[in-house]
Order: structure tokens, then C-alpha cells, then sequence
């Protein structure tokens, strides 16, 4: 050792630290003073949600408008949907590795693709949910088929699409959660830091509740303004 | 189903609101430093070199644990107080993913355990690994360079396995001092270890064959809490661990057999990173590391593990109480 | 192009080799891989699988069936929905291993919580959906409450309880992969321990995960199709359908 060191590594004395904390109790003080440790992990997981989500609704979407007309299209993509939505996820980041690397396009890939069965299939049922008089008045009220999707038969399913969005936003917190292992951070990573401390996990898992409950009512609000003529009934 | 709503509309708020408070707050961990560091360290203060900033980014790595979030970090921050434009890719995972983007160079260095290097990348057989820790470091260095990369000089601490349990488990096994007295006279206890502890031969197999152990392992990387639930009976320590300071509550066995080879951490820099950064920035490197003693990691480990606290702040508070920084 | 296009060959090649094949591990001295140590973790997989979705069924399905029959759990029935799909696995985890502990029974705890509520929602659907008439034609010929749940509303609703099994199923089985977390050597062991099975370890284990995963869920489909009597997949009335805002065919995943 090179020298007296004047300064030198303050040693605490054992036992001398936070009780709670060092007893691995459940630590409200702890968790105050270090919420902003979370803030980083949730804005990942906010993006680990919505992006997927928003993606899978364009996807989604598109395929729905095209199998509308052919029909034949539903099943196929049904099937083909299903099966990424059996695979788990944690499976899928790893299947998707040697292609898309370590890291958040992975785990995007692996998430939209489980987006794509609730939200196609919630958007077919709610257009083809339309009853069929509305279909005929609004036909024979000299409107071409195509006016008749967008501003009659898509109005009509929208509480059935924003039930699918509601779903697939839920779902999809849940699973961003795993994301760590596809190389992606969120609050599953923040959970997995330290997966003893009680503090920790909790407010980590809490944050993904709340998350998952905070978009659940914003769908369901927007559900709301978009549809003022379903607002008498529940 | 509105009431139910309601109620997590109100915890939201609250969430909100405390967000809100913690970011207005204050939340420097008062740790106290002894007194002055400038006047005589004589040239132990870091200065920044603003020629520095425009040497490219320096990448540091760390694998996926405390100590090597706290090293990372120092590595990190010495390198800052410099004037380097520093990337952290902290949480690299094992000492595979480590090395392999050493090698390729997606990081520029990061610190790795003599014995660790030697085992898992050199294929040096557990049983032949050095016992001293120099002739380790030595051949752990002579084995880096063959792959242009630099080992620095070794750290004074190690961080070895060490067997410990509670104490109230070391009374009722009349308190043996080694671990042969240990594993020989109580068969039926249980060790837990990190999972991949279950199939390496420098852990749990070596420790069935040259230790006999015999009881059961247990999977998991709660190491204390593990003791603590009665979810193992021993577990598998670091000696860099805070909890060990706790005599009162854990007890620790002694290593007869030297079973494990020594771990002293060496930063392992990629050649040509050392030419670019500079030979003072290189001696810098070492000299925050000098004064690494185990209990001086012990206390940092504290620091993030018993007290919660983070890892950079954990390291700044280092580099500026041992006056390298102000 | 065609050199990762070869490379991801690769990969997934080592891993079906890694799956039939025995090698040494990557930090040396062990031999890993291989059918009988990847059937050693399927065995236990299924296991807590099997075990756990047989509890949740027991505890959830009569539960749902007379709420069901009574006609009072519209609440509860959309509220387990909700909150179990909220809850992230990995969280269930966590808070179990750092409250309660590691071993079988704690990882078969969370995953029959992660299995009860597509089986409380899916049966409750189940039965409302059965048509009042007939309900209320078998009370009026004197059935008794219970009889009216055995011999009309269950053999009705067994599609959509059969669809809760599904998710049920797909959801413990996907969640049991990180089991290991617990001290329980499932599927996930590879996964988790990169240093022993290396990448290719990882890789193999996701395929086994996945393809048995859809096997299950392949299975239960069957199954599904099998108790649904032709009249009733005709006549399903869609009006029930539309009043709970989630699907009653699949619920979503929890891993």
C-alpha cells in the first residue's frame, strides 16, 4: 500500500443500518426515500406495453378489414395467431434470439405477436356482431360497402375492439414483466435485482398492477367518449 | 366494478403523489466522510484531462451482481472524473457473456476473479488452479495476454466461497471450525447456492467429491435469506459478504482442503484500449483499487445490500471518501 | 443475408442436437443435455402443471358453477378476470419466494392462483349462458337446485369450462418455466443457468417448453371439441356473449 491514506472508507458499524431494511421486513421508509429508483424500470414498461399493443392493433386492424371481406382469411389467421399465443413468452425470447439478438426488438417481436389473436379476433366479432338490418338500412340508404365499414359497422364494434384492446394491454404488462429475459429491462428486471427484499418486490409487482389497472381505465374512458349513445346502459 | 375502480384511481393518486415528493426530495445518503481529502494525499485527487473527452466512448462492463455493480461503477467513474466519455453495460450475466464481449470488444474491460478466469475460460481443472493468490493473478495474466488483453493488477481482497449458516446451527452442531468437521460429523444437512452451482465442478460436485458432502442443495441465490427462512441449513457465502460482519447471528467454516481456488479481481483491459485511454489513465484504474481490502468490500457490499442503496451513488461515495475525488 | 440466415440454422440445430445429445457443459467437467435429463425436467414441469390445475379445478369450478347457477357472481366473475390478468407471473413469483419460500408447494400455490380465474370466469360464463327456459322448465318438473347444476347447467357449460381449462393450462404450463426461480428443477433450469447450458441449452429447453405447450393447448382443444355437442355449437346465443367484455373462448395469458 502506497502511502499513508489520510482519507479513508468510512466503516460502519454492523447492526448500526436500518433495522427493517436489514431484517428484510416490508419498509415504507425504504420505499420512500427510493421510489425514483422505479421510475426508469416503469417508462420501460410503459413502452413495453403500448408499443406492442399499438402495433398488434395495426396489424391487427389490417388483417381484419381484409378477411371481412374474405372470409375464408379468419380461419388461417386465427390458427396462426393461436399458436403464438400458446408459445410462452419466455420460450419465444429465447426462439427469437438467433434472429433478433438480445434486447428490446426481441422482446417486441415476442410481445406483438401475442397481441395479434385477442385483438383480430375481438375486431372480427365485433363487426360481424352488427346486426344485419343495421347492414341493410344503412346499404339501402345508398351507402357503398366500404362507407358502411367505417362509419357504421366500425362505430358499432367498438366496445367489442376496446374489450380486445383492454385484454391485450393487460395481458401485455403481465408478460413485459418477463421481457428481462429477451434482454429488455421494465420492472420485471427491477424485480429480479433483488427478488428477496419484500419492499422491492412489491412495489415492482404493485407498479405492474397499477399499470395495468391505470390503462385498463383509459381504454375504458376513451371507450366511453367514443361511444356517447352506449353511455345509458352499463 | 366503479367502486373497485375507484379505490385503485385513489392508490394511483397516491403512487402520484409520492413519485411527486420523492422527486422534490433530498435522498443523499449521509455517509459521513472523515475529513479532508486534498492537501495530503499529495496527487491522489483524480483531474479531468478535457483531451480525454475526445478519445471515443470507453466501454465498461460488469457481470450481474453487487460487487461487480459496485467495481463497474468505480472502474466507471474514475474513468468519468477523467474526462472519458464512459458506456456502462453493467449486468452483462455470466462470466461467458462477460469474456465473450471483452473479446469481441462491445466493452472495453471489466473486472473478473483470478480464479474465475482461470476455470471458466483457461480450463485450468479447479484442483490445479494456484492456491497463492500472486501465482494465480500471474498465470491468469500470462493466459489474458495471449488474447491482447491486459489484467491489472490484482485487488488486496478476494472473494472466495465461504460455507456459513446461522448461528444457531453451528451450536447445535458443537460449533466445528472447518468445513471437514462440518460435512463429517452432521451428513444431513442441506447448502443452498446459486443455480448454477448444482453442475460445476469448482462448487457443489467438488464439493460431493472432495469434500463428501452429502446432503441435499438447494437452488437459489438467497444465500442469507435462505438461512434466515430455514430454507437451507448452510449456504454458499462470499467472503466479500456484509453479513458475515454479523457474528452474533452467522457463523462461518473454515476452508481446510482449500478446495477453492483464490478469487482476487483483476481488470481485464482489451490492449488496444489501454493504448488509447493512456498509460496515466491505466495506473489510475489500479490506484482506486489499492486499498480493496475484504472489509473495505465488505462495507461497500453493505452499503448496497443491507441499506439499499445503489450502486453508482455506492461507488461515488468511495471514490470521494478514499479522496479521489471531491 | 444467407450467412445468419445459415448461422440461425445453427443455432436451432445445436439445440435439437443439445435436446438428443449429451455434452459437456460450458464451464467444463459435467455432462449436461440429453433425453434423460431433459425428461427428468419435463417430468417435474408437468408435474406442478398437473398438480396445480387440478387443485385450481377443484377449488374454482364448483365454486363458479353454483354462482353460476344462482345467478349472483357477475362481480366476482369479472373481477378475478381483471386482477389475474393484472398480476404479472414473475411478480406471483417473487412475492411468494421472498414471503413464503422456495419448493413445490410454494410454485404450485402460485401457479394454482395464476389457473383459478379463467376457470372461475369461463365456468360462470358457462352457466349463465344456459338457456333460462330449460332451466326453468327441469325446476318446474321438481329438480332440485343441485340436480339442476349436475344434470343441465354443467353438461352445457363443459365447452366453456373446457375453454377455461385450456388457458388454465397454457398459462401454468408457460409459467412453470421459471420455476427454477424456486428451487424447482423444471424446463426453465437450462434457462436459467446460461453458464452450465450455455446458449444452445437455453435454446433447446424454449423449444421443449413451446412444443409441449402447444401440445397442451392442441389437447385441451380437442378436448373442448369433443364436449361440445353439435346443437349447442350452433345455437349459441351471442347476446351473453356481448354483456362480459372478455372472450369467453380464450382468456389471456399469464407467461
Amino acid at each position: 500500500m502506497i502511502g499513508l491514506p489520510i482519507a479513508q472508507l468510512q466503516i460502519q458499524k454492523p447492526g448500526g443500518a436500518d433495522d427493517c431494511v436489514s431484517s428484510n421486513g416490508f419498509c415504507p421508509e425504504w420505499i420512500a426515500e427510493n421510489i425514483d429508483r422505479y421510475w426508469t424500470p416503469l417508462l420501460e414498461h410503459v413502452y413495453l406495453t403500448v408499443a406492442p399493443v399499438a402495433i398488434g392493433f395495426a396489424i391487427s386492424l389490417a388483417l381484419a378489414i381484409m378477411a371481412h371481406r374474405r372470409r375464408w382469411l379468419t380461419g388461417p389467421v386465427i390458427a396462426i395467431s393461436g399458436i403464438f399465443f400458446a408459445i410462452p413468452s419466455v420460450a419465444a425470447f429465447f426462439l427469437l434470439q438467433p434472429l433478433t439478438g438480445l434486447g428490446y426488438t426481441t422482446a417486441m417481436v415476442a410481445l406483438v405477436s401475442y397481441t395479434l389473436l385477442i385483438i383480430f379476433r375481438n375486431i372480427t366479432d365485433g363487426l360481424r356482431n352488427v346486426p344485419a338490418e343495421t347492414r341493410d338500412a344503412a346499404l339501402g340508404q345508398g351507402l357503398t360497402e366500404r362507407q358502411v365499414l367505417y362509419r357504421v359497422e366500425f362505430p358499432m364494434a367498438v366496445p367489442e375492439i376496446m374489450a380486445g384492446l383492454r385484454i391485450a394491454t393487460s395481458t401485455t404488462v403481465g408478460l413485459a414483466a418477463l421481457a428481462v429475459f429477451a434482454g429488455a429491462g421494465g420492472l420485471g428486471a427491477e424485480i429480479l435485482v433483488d427478488k428477496r427484499f419484500k419492499s422491492n418486490v412489491v412495489v415492482a409487482g404493485g407498479l405492474a398492477v397499477l399499470l395495468a389497472a391505470a390503462f385498463d381505465l383509459m381504454i375504458l374512458g376513451a371507450q366511453r367518449a367514443m361511444t356517447p349513445w352506449r353511455r345509458s346502459r352499463a | 366494478m366503479t367502486s373497485t375502480y375507484r379505490k385503485i384511481l385513489v392508490a394511483l393518486a397516491a403512487l402520484c403523489l409520492m413519485f411527486g415528493l420523492a422527486a422534490c426530495g433530498d435522498d443523499e445518503a449521509d455517509s459521513g466522510s472523515t475529513g479532508d481529502a486534498a492537501t495530503e494525499d499529495g496527487g491522489k485527487a483524480i483531474t479531468k484531462d478535457p483531451a480525454n473527452a475526445s478519445k471515443g466512448t470507453i466501454a465498461v462492463g460488469s457481470k450481474n451482481f453487487t460487487e461487480q455493480f459496485i467495481l463497474g461503477e468505480i472502474y466507471a467513474q474514475t474513468l468519468e472524473a477523467q474526462g472519458f466519455k464512459v458506456r456502462r453495460r453493467l449486468n452483462l450475466g455470466s462470466e461467458q457473456v462477460a469474456y465473450k464481449a471483452l473479446k469481441s470488444g462491445s466493452i472495453d474491460m471489466y473486472p473478473e476473479y483470478t480464479g474465475t478466469a482461470l476455470t471458466s475460460f483457461f480450463k485450468v481443472k479447479t484442483a490445479d488452479v494456484p492456491k497463492d493468490a500472486d501465482e494465480a493473478y500471474e498465470q491468469a495474466k500470462a493466459e489474458y495476454a495471449k488474447n491482447n488483453i491486459t489484467a491489472l493488477e490484482r485487488t488486496p481482497f478476494q472473494n472466495t466461497f465461504i460455507i456459513a449458516s446461522t448461528k444457531a446451527t453451528a451450536d447445535k452442531a458443537d460449533n466445528p471450525k472447518t468445513v471437514t468437521d462440518l460435512f463429517a460429523n452432521n451428513p444431513d444437512l442441506s447448502i443452498s447456492g446459486f443455480p448454477e452451482c448444482r453442475q460445476r465442478e469448482d462448487c457443489l460436485l467438488g464439493l460431493r467429491s472432495e469434500y463428501g458432502f452429502k446432503g441435499k442443495f438447494v437452488s437459489s441465490d438467497g444465500k442469507f435469506s435462505d438461512l434466515d427462512g430455514g430454507q437451507s441449513d448452510l449456504t454458499l457465502a462470499f467472503s466479500t459478504d456484509p453479513q458475515l460482519a454479523l457474528t452474533d447471528k452467522y457463523a462461518a467454516y473454515e476452508d481446510d482442503k482449500k478446495f477453492f481456488p483464490p478469487y482476487n479481481i483483476t481488470l481485464g483491459i482489451r490492449n488496444d484500449t489501454a493504448e488509447k485511454i493512456g498509460q496515466e489513465a491505466v495506473d489510475k484504474l489500479v490506484a482506486v483499487q489499492e486499498n480493496m481490502d475484504e472489509e473495505a468490500m465488505r462495507e461497500l457490499n453493505r452499503r448496497v445490500e443491507l441499506e439499499k442503496q445503489e450502486p453508482k451513488a455506492v461507488a461515488a461515495a468511495f471514490l470521494k471518501e478514499e479522496g479521489f475525488t471531491e | 443475408m444467407i450467412a445468419p440466415g445459415l448461422a440461425f440454422l445453427g443455432d436451432f440445430g445445436e439445440a435439437i442436437k443439445f435436446i438428443f445429445q449429451e455434452r459437456e457443459s460450458v464451464s467444463g467437467g459435467v455432462q449436461i443435455g440429453g433425453i434423460p435429463e431433459l425428461a427428468g425436467f419435463t417430468a417435474t414441469h408437468m408435474y406442478v402443471s398437473l398438480a396445480a390445475l387440478a387443485i385450481a379445478a377443484v377449488l374454482a369450478i364448483p365454486l363458479a358453477l353454483w354462482l353460476g347457477h344462482l345467478g349472483r357472481g357477475d362481480f366476482i366473475a369479472t373481477a378475478t378476470s381483471n386482477v389475474g390478468r393484472a398480476v404479472p407471473s414473475l411478480a406471483l413469483l417473487a412475492f411468494f419466494i421472498s414471503f413464503v419460500g422456495l419448493g413445490y408447494t410454494n410454485v404450485i400455490a402460485v401457479l394454482v392462483l395464476l389457473a383459478i380465474p379463467p376457470l372461475i370466469t369461463n365456468t360462470y360464463v358457462g352457466v349463465r349462458q344456459v338457456d333460462r327456459d330449460t332451466v326453468d322448465a327441469a325446476r318446474g318438473q321438481g329438480l332440485t337446485g343441485m340436480e339442476i347444476v349436475r344434470k343441465i347447467e354443467l353438461p352445457l357449460a363443459l365447452p366453456s369450462i373446457f375453454a377455461g381449462m385450456r388457458t388454465s393450462a397454457v398459462n401454468v404450463v408457460a409459467t412453470a418455466t421459471i420455476a427454477p426461480l424456486a428451487n424447482v428443477q423444471t424446463l426453465g433450469e437450462p434457462i436459467i443457468t446460461p453458464q452450465t447450458y450455455g446458449f444452445v441449452g437455453q435454446l433447446g429447453a424454449s423449444i421443449l417448453v413451446a412444443v409441449i405447450t402447444l401440445l397442451v393447448d392442441f389437447l385441451f382443444a380437442r378436448l373442448q371439441r369433443a364436449v361440445t355437442p353439435e346443437g349447442v355449437k350452433l345455437a349459441r346465443p351471442a347476446k351473453a356473449r356481448r354483456r362480459f367484455s372478455f372472450p369467453t373462448k380464450r382468456s389471456p395469458k399469464q407467461a
